[in-house]
């Protein structure tokens, strides 16, 4: 690529914030990054959910998630006005290439992704026996890989189905807010690919997050709070009859 | 005492149990990873470790450091919100050693996810039937995919 | 998506603790009703269930050594279980299965057939030869100390012992329960009950099992069956048993009444998924049929053919319908889908790890213990030690 004088001088300075934004810091290789710096959570706004899959599949490449297991997927619920307790929902291959088209039928439709709550009181890390799964002290839900048994106690003990036993490694795995990135002041996968801003990493320790404005203007709700799990993925316009 | 002397079996047992408790405590000290119980009631390590896993999804920052052009053009259009990487796909290698080129998206396919018409999606978003839509001609035929809207200077 | 029905989260179609998970709960409770009935004799001072004393206190080692293959079969990394022993969590019911069990094994069950069987050890260790003798000098612990006093002593210890073992059995067995039963995202398993009936059908299930091998052995042994002893089991059996039936009975009128959430996903599944192995098989054929027939050697009075043959079918009909009960506990609470939409299938595999022929041979082989462990340290006196001294 040829480049102009010009440019590189737009260039260089604009690539070194970048790589400064690059090193934002694993716990390791910068001290930038702080882990009590943090509280992490996600901000999921159902009204811009389109359905189309971007971070079902975004998510399966950054994470190399085996085929037929999901670290995050999109339901899409059908809804009658007179029975709101029987949904009739689908999650074709977790959404990961979309959903068939739903004709007009004067039902109500939405799209719901689902995804590891992060919960702040989670019974999955509750269960381990041996220490394998915990939550960090910037608030996300980690697996160390290295030392899971795979018991699969935990999978049992998640409300939300978000765990899984991976076929290969025979551990327990699950979303791990790319962990990898979000300490790299970069954004989880799904957030990064969705097309609409459906969802959006939030950092609940920040002050200057968009999510506590969001928060005091809109009503959000966790998935099943009668758990009391502490769960950290907070959803706008979540209608009652989702699962 | 003869009490000692008709009970010493029951010694000899107990020391089987010291003796091998003994043992449990030397070899946990060995084995327990180093970094166990630095944070909780885990490896202290493991955190580093997972953070440290390979990015494949570059940003969109690091794409715009670059594509300032594109950049532009997008910034002002219907698009201005949907990350490179939402249709380019996963870009850290490209970013990393530009002269790995990106495979262009099928458009057939990547538009027609979103844009597909159905009773599922919100209603105030642009979706069509692609079928009646197009005649079978590729979205980019009419459209800019970096500044898509027709009417406003997105045409081709 | 196969053997899918309605909706389930995605990751909730393949089931992940399959029928060794159902076995584990199973042999352990047999531990547990095992030493139960031997405790009747040693504690409750039930004399009359004597006979079976030894016998139950090797059927409950049999099945002990046998307890932990299921779970390390199961296992995704079964070399990483001793992370259980160096850093349990203590939050975790699962993580104190290791030191349950070592507690249990080393402290009572060992120790106290060890204390039971002292004397004809010592004596074995001097009246046999070769690789034997070995065996039997190394288990007399460098003691050969007979005398009336020390055996008194054993007596004493023994006592305390079993005393501390029945909560011990309790706990061995219990803490399964708790396992399942304190997990609130599942409502099939999420009761305060579960540990309770998971320890009542395991002195159910456990007494059944003495109660048949002793029946069979001493058949073998071309010896009279000790009806008064039998029909002592039996009757005790029968009352464990309604207490047992009616903490399930229970359970699910308290499900019925409350009808929460859960409750019509849950009824369907027990009505189509569970009809076989939980109505049919645990509820009628297990339970209701063995309670009526018992119920009728309470009050009339058969002879001693009718009655061996009514106690070998309940029995069989028992140690069935416990298995049931933990299928349908283990498979069941995994079969529908947390979103209360849908159901899945189990589909047990045959040849593999954690497939159905592996189960079978893990039912076998305490079997296969039992019956070295008989040999070894022969449950019935003299004349059996010297038979097995002159077999050398």
């Amino acid at each position: 690529m040829n480049l102009s004088r010009r440019q590189i001088l737009i260039l260089l300075p604009a690539a070194a914030v970048a790589w400064k934004s690059v090193l934002a810091g694993t716990p390791e290789d910068s001290p930038n990054y702080r882990m009590s710096d943090h509280w992490w959570g996600m901000l999921i706004d159902i009204p811009k959910c389109i359905g189309c899959g971007n971070c079902v599949r975004a998510c399966a490449t950054e994470n190399d998630v085996p085929d037929g297991h999901f670290r995050t997927w999109v339901e899409r619920y059908n809804v009658s006005d007179e029975d709101m307790t029987n949904p009739h929902v689908i999650s074709p291959d977790g959404g990961k290439e979309g959903f068939p088209v739903a004709e007009e039928d004067g039902e109500k439709y939405f799209f719901v992704p689902k995804m590891c709550n992060h919960c702040a009181d989670s019974p999955c890390t509750q269960v381990c026996p041996v220490g394998a799964t915990f939550i960090a002290p910037d608030g996300v839900v980690l697996v160390d890989q290295k030392y899971c048994l795979g018991c699969a106690y935990c999978v049992q003990a998640c409300p939300y189905g978000c765990r899984y036993i991976h076929p290969q490694k025979e551990v327990a795995d699950k979303c791990t807010l790319c962990y990898h990135r979000i300490t790299k002041g970069l954004t989880t996968a799904c957030c990064e690919s969705c097309p609409t801003g459906a969802r959006q990493l939030v950092d609940l320790k920040n002050p200057k997050d968009p999510i506590h404005e969001f928060l005091k203007t809109h009503n959000v709700q966790v998935l099943k709070p009668q758990m009391a799990t502490g769960a950290k993925v907070f959803y706008n316009g979540l209608d009652g009859s989702v699962r | 005492m003869s009490a000692f002397k008709e009970a010493r079996h029951l010694f000899h047992f107990a020391g089987l149990f010291v003796l091998a408790f003994l043992v449990f405590l030397v070899v946990r000290h060995y084995v327990v990873p180093k970094t166990f119980g630095e944070y909780g009631h885990y490896r202290g390590a493991s955190i580093g470790e997972i953070g440290n896993l390979p990015v494949k999804f570059a940003g969109h920052q690091t794409c715009e450091n670059c594509h300032t052009d594109i950049l532009d053009v997008k910034s002002k259009g219907k698009h201005a919100h949907v990350n490179c990487e939402a249709c380019h796909g996963a870009l850290a290698n490209h970013a990393d050693d530009p002269t790995i080129k990106p495979v262009l998206p099928d458009t057939a396919v990547l538009c027609a996810r979103c844009h597909t018409a159905s009773a599922a999606k919100p209603k105030g978003f642009p979706q069509v039937v692609p079928a009646e839509h197009s005649n079978g001609l590729p979205c980019q035929t009419c459209h800019n995919p970096h500044s898509p809207a027709m009417d406003a200077g997105g045409a081709k | 998506m196969s053997g899918v029905e309605g909706y389930m989260y995605p990751n909730e179609i393949t089931l992940y603790w399959s029928v060794l998970i159902v076995l584990y709960p199973y042999i352990t409770g047999l531990v547990a009703g095992a030493f139960i009935l031997a405790s009747l004799e040693r504690v409750f001072r039930v004399e009359a269930v004597k006979p079976t004393y030894r016998l139950a206190l090797l059927t409950a080692l049999a099945f002990l050594l046998v307890a932990p293959l299921p779970l390390v079969l199961h296992l995704g990394h079964p070399f990483r279980s001793p992370e259980m022993y160096f850093t349990p969590h203590d939050t975790s019911a699962m993580a104190m299965f290791g030191y349950v069990y070592m507690w249990y094994l080393m402290a009572v069950l060992t120790f106290e057939i060890w204390l039971e069987y002292r004397r004809d050890i010592v004596l074995l260790s001097q009246s046999s030869k070769g690789l034997l003798r070995l065996i039997y000098k190394v288990m007399t612990l460098g003691s050969s100390n007979i005398s009336e006093r020390s055996l008194v002593i054993d007596e004493k210890v023994g006592w305390i012992v079993t005393l501390i073992g029945i909560p011990s059995a309790f706990l061995l067995h219990g803490y399964v329960g708790f396992i399942f039963g304190s997990i609130k995202a599942n409502p099939w398993w999420s009761s305060p009950l579960m540990p309770v009936v998971f320890i009542f059908s395991a002195m159910v299930s456990g007494i059944a099992g003495v109660m048949l091998l002793y029946m069979a052995l001493t058949k073998l042994r071309k010896q009279k069956i000790d009806m008064h002893c039998v029909d002592t089991i039996a009757m005790y059996m029968f009352y464990i048993f309604i207490i047992d039936f009616s903490l399930e009975m229970l359970d699910l009128i308290h499900r019925i009444y409350e009808a929460d959430e859960s409750f019509r996903s849950l009824n369907f599944m027990a009505h189509t998924k569970l009809f076989f192995s939980q109505i049919v098989l645990q509820i009628i054929i297990g339970t209701l049929v063995p309670l009526v027939l018992l119920f009728l050697t309470q009050v009339v009075k058969f002879t001693e053919v009718v009655r061996k043959r009514i106690y070998v079918l309940c029995g069989s009909l028992i140690l069935i319908s416990v298995f049931a009960m933990r299928w349908n506990v283990v498979i069941g609470g995994q079969l529908f889908s947390k979103s209360f939409l849908g159901y899945t299938t189990y589909k047990m595999a045959l040849v593999t790890r954690e497939g159905l022929l592996v189960s079978i041979a893990l039912t076998m082989l305490p079997l296969f213990f039992l019956w070295a462990l008989v040999k070894l340290l022969p449950p019935w006196n003299e004349k059996s030690a010297h038979q097995a001294v002159a077999a050398d």
